[in-house]
């Protein structure tokens, strides 16, 4: 355990937690994803506040621990995560970089329309993470994970993982 | 601990919504490796968690409204069947894939306008819950109204699986949009909105999609209801023996 002699910023912990992996989809990061809200100190404790993406998502209580383990190691020893309800997780908070990671992972990145009840569906075609082609076509509204639909691709014949739009 | 009729008020409200996810999550739960399609079995299980995941929210603040040091777990694992608050709807057992597939619209086309609603109650809490479940329950909307048109308007065995099970389900979905006193109350205190214009929006949502399936809702069919107060249908009590089973046989068992 290495002992601080200064707090670290709010921004040097943004980026230590850049090197944290979501578990489901390890190619981002939780800051990729846009699910680390805020961060700071109240006395000696850093309270780090985090929303979830889908309200079921399994990986919640995993990222808390994964989160506190980071931080242990760089020091941070008395860390409190806070689940942030409001405003609710929309993929339109996924970083550019997070998006070109997931299309390097093989997962199609959510396509943005109006993120909102009632508009989920894909406003403009979801291009293959493989070959990059536009004739793909929905075969499941869900998949793998709450968070991804199941796509083929029409000209590769490949099917993909669709991060929905949320 | 004593309460004030409004924390009471919204508490029940709190185990209305959860108990109402809970039950119909556990009802899907029940489908996951047995669905006829792959695709279909995902879905199912998908539905069942995001609805566990807004029970958890639901039943937390339930548990914090009381004020009696119980849990969302207590509230979901150690509450008798006369303590639950979920309608007759979604504890009506799964039947065949047809049956749970109209349970589930039914559902569905009360929970988003209700949910939309509930993005502005006086209560900040159910707005920050409804704010965060609402584009799931859109996505679940979408998804049964899709199917219930497809295979109501598909072939001759679909149309009559589809017709029989809304046969059946109908008269349990006017408990949901039939207000009783606490409903009126927490209308009344800005909670909750107007059931009646819940009512209007389950109605046009629904009567379009059953017309493009080409299924016809029985028509004066009395409203069955009871759930609300906690009289629950005889199946519940399997229900409940299921899901509550190992923490009744193990207390305290944790992952």
């Amino acid at each position: 355990m290495i002992a601080l002699a200064v707090k670290p910023s709010p921004d040097e912990i943004r980026r230590w937690l850049e090197d944290v992996p979501d578990p489901e989809v390890p190619a981002v990061s939780i800051v990729d994803l846009g699910i680390v809200r805020d961060i700071e100190w109240r006395g000696d404790t850093l309270v780090v506040g985090v929303t979830p993406t889908y309200s079921g998502c399994p990986a919640t209580a995993v990222i808390s621990i994964d989160i506190v383990e980071a931080l242990r190691r760089r020091g941070v020893e008395r860390v409190r995560i806070e689940t942030r309800l409001s405003p609710p997780w929309t993929t339109a908070w996924i970083s550019d970089a997070g998006r070109e990671k997931l299309r390097a992972y093989g997962i199609a990145p959510p396509v943005e329309g109006a993120p909102c009840a009632g508009a989920l569906k894909p406003t403009a075609p979801v291009a293959c993470p493989q070959c990059g082609s536009l004739r793909t076509e929905e075969v499941s509204r869900f998949g793998s994970t709450p968070c991804k639909a199941t796509w083929r691709c029409a000209d590769c014949l490949e099917p993909f993982d669709y991060f929905k739009s949320f | 601990m004593t309460t004030s009729p409004s924390q009471n008020l919204r508490f029940e409200f709190a185990l209305r919504m959860g108990d109402n996810a809970l039950i119909l999550a556990q009802r899907l739960g029940a489908w996951c490796g047995h669905a006829p399609i792959l695709e279909e079995d995902i879905a199912m299980a998908n539905v069942a968690l995001d609805l566990l995941g807004q029970t958890k929210l639901w039943l937390a603040y339930a548990a914090e409204l009381e004020g009696e040091g119980r849990t969302a777990d207590d509230l979901a694992f150690l509450r008798d069947g006369r303590a639950f608050r979920n309608a007759l709807l979604v504890e009506q057992a799964n039947g065949d894939y047809a049956d749970t597939l109209m349970r589930q619209f039914l559902f569905d086309a009360w929970h988003l306008p209700m949910l939309e609603a509930l993005q502005s109650s006086s209560d900040p809490r159910v707005a920050e819950i409804a704010q965060k479940s609402v584009k799931e329950a859109a996505y679940h909307l979408d998804r049964s109204t899709d199917l219930v048109i497809r295979l109501g308007d598909g072939s001759e065995e679909s149309r009559a699986k589809m017709q029989r099970a809304l046969d059946d389900l109908w008269a349990f979905a006017g408990e949901l949009t039939t207000p009783d006193a606490t409903d009126k109350a927490l209308a009344e205190a800005g909670v909750a909105p107007d059931l009646a214009d819940i009512a209007r929006r389950w109605s046009a949502h629904a009567e379009q999609a059953l017309a493009d399936a080409t299924l016809t809702p029985p028509k004066d069919a009395a409203v069955r209801k009871g759930g609300k107060a906690g009289l629950h249908s005889e199946g519940f009590g399997f229900l409940l023996a299921e899901m509550q089973h190992l923490q009744r046989a193990h207390p305290g068992a944790a992952w």
